[in-house]
């Protein structure tokens, strides 16, 4: 959210210099619904190759955000671009692709009817259209399928043929919104693999997710909203501030512990005390000083806080 | 092809693998085999005397019913374009189906557009397609063709295209259904609107005269209805009705004129306006 680049705000020259310009930049992206603020003031950047996690509770407003930045809602104030371009521009949509939170597709066409349909409109050459087709069924598992109706499709596969239509054309950024919602593990590994795949040929990719471990295998750099509000944003490192330890202890005061404030942040929980922010370096020295102050060290253990200790914390933060 | 292309084509494609196409070619098929063998009774129907009814007289009759069985099929019609423009854009919406679509470099005039456009065609193949078989076995049993044919086709035609434009504009905002069954009684009232006219007609009250004016302006079916009906009458017919002053005219199934010229460029306005209001009211709703 700090990365808000002000001088890009204008629309940016089409050419090579393009190219450059973020995947995804907001100001100050604004959406109330009456009374109901669904977004207040999303400013963030999402560089071109970057898998870009965007988490958050139900309601939090990250489908808002993706309808907002796909011109598919108004938003209320605020500005924004994809690819270089103000948001609900046409053109753009060419090199755009997006799996709906909501999807559904014509169930009285084929799998690969479906596809050629967005082939079409996207618009591809049409001498394209059979190696797309083919590799995106591929790609998601479908191909065994293609010619069968998507009516007679189970959730999951029509998931996966959403994904596969948001990758035709190649496209430079793509949008996905809960997308393994629908999903079995078998699934959810196949979407990861598919999301390191794009990343690796230098798609941005946009994931809306409330499954934090899946964001937090794929995202190079997430947000978490809630509220409508951005109340946390980084790369991972940043927003998981690192590793904590935990140190099962016995023969310290209060008065003892307070002394190892300067070890980090401490959080005493009776026999065991966790220090966060603390580099492994520095461990030696922290027990040495219990030590000195007469503790009685049973048992030293790092911890790797996951993102969902951290998206929990955050959010109990939020309602203080 | 052209983006509005596509979703015209989607959509009779849609309709034709719901089997839609199929029930209604059925359902015409049987109602012509009904109706010819009906007609064709009436050309062995005997007065008191015992004795076979003259030719001008089966002509009369059959004009006469012809016209009622054609109000059927103007109302399969009108009923079936705003049951399907009812959840044209609504259902779509609704189930999330055109949220992947409208992310590609499509409008949503495009969409509005090309579901009119699809739809208009079917309607257009059906009102001619069931209006010559219709015919042609009404000529087939009777001997009688009705002084206007290719008329007829476009009055039911467009009567079927204002229901659909109608439900269009309704399907923008409302639900399938709410705006399927607004679209019904808009045309029944419309159609009884008529009527009260005739009646002003009837008995020379221009106020009430005007009722059917203004229904006519607000909502144009029954203004087509009445140009079918008119295509459908004999000279004779017409002539005889005519003589009868003005009492005649309050009658539902008559046409003494044609629509009025300055009428249908009424209504190629409204057209224009019902599909205009449609995409401005579709480019305002967020989805």
């Amino acid at each position: 959210m700090a990365e808000v680049k002000e001088e890009t705000r204008a629309a940016a020259p089409e050419g090579a210099a393009a190219s450059t310009h973020p995947a995804i930049q907001t100001v100050n992206l604004s959406k109330r619904f009456g009374k109901t603020v669904a977004l207040a003031g999303l400013s963030m950047t999402v560089p071109r190759g970057e898998v870009f996690g965007f988490l958050g509770p139900n309601g939090a407003g990250k489908t808002t955000s993706v309808k907002l930045l796909l011109g598919l809602l108004k938003p209320t104030g605020g500005e924004g671009w994809l690819l270089g371009r103000p948001i609900g521009d046409l053109e753009t949509r060419r090199r755009i692709g997006y799996l709906p939170e909501l999807f559904r597709y014509q169930g009285w066409l084929s799998a690969r009817e479906v596809l050629a349909l967005h082939c079409e409109l996207a618009p591809l050459p049409r001498s394209s259209w059979d190696d797309e087709i083919t590799s995106a069924l591929e790609t998601v598992g479908l191909t065994d399928r293609a010619a069968d109706r998507v009516g007679t499709f189970s959730k999951g596969m029509q998931q996966r043929l959403g994904l596969g239509a948001a990758l035709l054309g190649e496209p430079e950024l793509v949008f996905l919104d809960e997308p393994t919602s629908a999903l079995d593990p078998v699934g959810r590994h196949d979407v990861r693999e598919i999301i390191r795949g794009l990343a690796s040929r230098g798609t941005a990719v946009f994931l809306n997710s409330h499954l934090l471990s899946e964001v937090e295998q794929v995202c190079d750099r997430v947000a978490v909203v809630d509220h409508g509000r951005v109340i946390a944003s980084g790369s991972m490192d940043e927003l998981l501030g690192g590793a904590a330890v935990k140190v099962r202890v016995g023969g310290l005061s209060a008065a003892d512990i307070g002394k190892l404030s300067s070890f980090g942040d401490v959080d005493d929980e009776g026999d065991q005390l966790t220090f966060t922010k603390l580099k492994p370096d520095r461990v030696p020295d922290l027990v040495s000083q219990i030590v000195a102050l007469g503790g009685r060290v049973y048992e030293v253990a790092p911890r790797h806080q996951t993102l969902e200790d951290r998206f929990l914390q955050l959010l109990e933060e939020e309602e203080k | 092809m052209p983006p509005v292309l596509v979703i015209a084509r989607l959509t009779v494609q849609e309709t034709s693998r719901r089997r839609l196409i199929l029930a209604l070619i059925i359902l015409t098929l049987i109602v012509v085999g009904f109706s010819a063998w009906g007609f064709q009774k009436i050309t062995t129907v005997t007065n008191r005397q015992g004795v076979v009814i003259p030719p001008e007289q089966v002509a009369l009759i059959t004009s006469q019913l012809l016209i009622v069985v054609t109000f059927m099929y103007s109302g399969v019609l009108a009923l079936s374009a705003a049951v399907v423009a009812g959840p044209l854009i609504s259902s779509e919406v609704e189930s999330g189906l055109l949220l992947s679509i409208l992310a590609r470099p499509v409008r949503r005039s495009e969409i509005v557009i090309g579901k009119w456009l699809g739809l208009a065609v079917l309607i257009a193949m059906y009102a001619a397609g069931s209006a010559f078989l219709e015919l042609a076995a009404v000529d087939w049993a009777t001997g009688y063709v009705p002084p206007h044919p290719i008329q007829l086709v476009l009055y039911v035609g467009m009567e079927g295209l204002a229901l659909l434009s109608l439900g269009l504009l309704l399907s923008t905002r409302l639900s399938g259904i709410t705006g399927g069954v607004i679209a019904l009684v808009a045309w029944l009232m419309g159609w009884i609107g008529g009527v009260v006219g005739d009646i002003g007609t009837g008995l020379q009250n221009d106020a009430v005269a005007k009722v059917g004016t203004i229904t006519h302006t607000i909502l144009p079916t029954d203004l087509l209805w009445r140009g079918a009906i008119y295509a459908l009458e004999p000279d004779a017919f017409l002539a005889t009705m005519r003589a009868a002053g003005a009492a005649a005219r309050a009658n539902p199934f008559f046409a003494a004129d044609p629509p009025p010229i300055l009428f249908l460029a009424w209504v190629a306005v409204w057209f224009a306006l019902m599909l205009g209001l449609s995409i401005l009211s579709f480019r305002t709703r967020e989805i």
